[in-house]
């Protein structure tokens, strides 16, 4: 069912979004309902709903980013990471809400990977949404019994002089790792080191890249 | 190493939500920290008042957990759990 | 999963330790009717109406069919009606004629979501 969708207007005079088109589904219309229901009912508004969606999106590994960017380049403000990071991240204007946060720093002997077996419990409020494979049953299963063969499949293989710390987020915490600062940026800006924090590698599945692949 | 803090998870294998994962039941580890208090999950999942807990963030080898089936006995999982489910224990045999 | 064995206890989504096969890479943007459960779980908890365990308690009951067979915001919004429900934020009653009125609107998400 092609549309071109500049021409395709709701009643509202507004461009369809693209999921909008699509047959309705039994979980769909459980939605409207139960968001109309919850207007009425004075739980909250359109507006207090909309507010927390755009909140929501705002949300992104760059936050996560700028905050390891500036561990790297702060002793002051790493220390205060390492020991409060709900603290440290909201100091530097992050709205993570209630959020409980943990930083897991990574050193030349230590590799931190974060995983949810029970669920899927991810740093959402400083890293936005969790991607889908965060999500799926292959890595809630395996990353706490095979971690680097699951780093692997992500590209990252450890020397065995590295140590592999799995963190299992069971229950009220969640972690933000702190990848290792690659070498050769030692003159480099904090917004630059920013640039090179992914957010695979704040989870634990990848590494900050390096200078060269900037 | 000899002032880390042993506990055993207890082994039990209730119907109902908890936030104990099976694999590490049973399984000795040693505190990492002490968070919380924290209200109990297992009421709060029923719409319950919840009794405040300590929280433990224990941390367990692999070769503990996974035996010799273990990808890197060196290596180590972290979880937080809550107190009712921990009984304090004597370190582990070395693998 | 168990066909070969007795049931020990172990729940079907405490998947810690267990077999699987290679880590799936693919990646979908959110849809708007998505962001909107995500909102209403955040919102409607924040406000005491139930907690992220009652959610996950639900989500667990569910089983694992409905964990291979739906995705994960339609899993989401049947385990938030359930909380509210049982909240007694409002009636199955109440609920049950919405839907109807919705899906009246139009047969796609665009036009239900319209009133």
């Amino acid at each position: 069912m092609p549309h071109d969708h500049h021409d395709h207007l709701s009643p509202s005079g507004h461009p369809y979004r693209p999921d909008d088109d699509h047959p309705l589904t039994y979980w769909q219309q459980m939605e409207i309902a139960v968001r109309e229901l919850l207007i009425e009912k004075g739980v909250t508004t359109a507006a207090a709903i909309n507010a927390q969606i755009e909140a929501m999106d705002a949300r992104s590994p760059a936050h996560g980013a700028a905050v390891v960017a500036r561990a790297w380049t702060d002793p002051d403000f790493r220390a205060a990471l390492l020991e409060d990071a709900s603290a440290a991240t909201r100091g530097m204007g992050f709205d993570i809400g209630p959020m409980r946060l943990i930083a897991l720093e990574n050193t030349e002997h230590i590799h931190n990977i974060v995983v949810c077996t029970l669920c899927s419990c991810y740093p959402r409020n400083l890293l936005g949404l969790p991607p889908d494979w965060y999500k799926s049953r292959a890595y809630r299963s395996r990353t706490v019994k095979e971690p680097r063969k699951v780093l692997a499949e992500f590209g990252v293989t450890l020397p065995d002089t590295t140590t592999v710390h799995v963190h299992d987020s069971t229950a009220d915490m969640r972690y933000v790792v702190i990848p290792q600062r690659p070498a050769g940026t030692d003159e480099w800006h904090v917004d630059d080191l920013a640039k090179l924090v992914t957010r695979d590698s704040m989870i634990g599945t990848g590494l900050a890249k390096s200078p060269d692949a900037a | 190493m000899s002032d880390r803090q042993y506990m055993r998870v207890r082994a039990d294998m209730p119907p109902g939500h908890v936030r104990t994962p099976s694999y590490l039941r049973g399984k000795i580890g040693w505190v990492e920290r002490t968070l919380g208090p924290f209200p109990n999950p297992e009421q709060l999942a029923y719409g319950l008042n919840a009794q405040a807990l300590p929280l433990l963030r224990v941390r367990f080898s692999m070769a503990e957990v996974w035996g010799e089936a273990s990808e890197n006995p060196a290596d180590t999982i972290d979880a937080e759990i809550y107190s009712h489910w921990l009984e304090p224990a004597e370190a582990p045999h070395a693998p | 999963m168990t066909d070969n064995h007795p049931f020990t206890g172990q729940r079907w989504h405490d998947m810690g330790g267990g077999a699987a096969g290679t880590i799936p890479t693919g990646q979908h943007d959110f849809s708007l009717w998505e962001k909107r459960v995500d909102a209403l779980m955040i919102i409607a908890s924040s406000q005491g109406h139930f907690t992220v365990d009652g959610l996950r308690r639900v989500l667990e009951d569910m089983g694992e069919e409905a964990f291979e067979t739906m995705t994960y915001y339609e899993r989401w919004i049947a385990a938030v009606n359930q909380n509210l429900i049982e909240a007694g934020v409002y009636t199955t009653a109440e609920l049950a004629q919405r839907m109807t009125a919705v899906a009246a609107r139009g047969a796609t998400y665009g036009e239900a979501a319209s009133e």
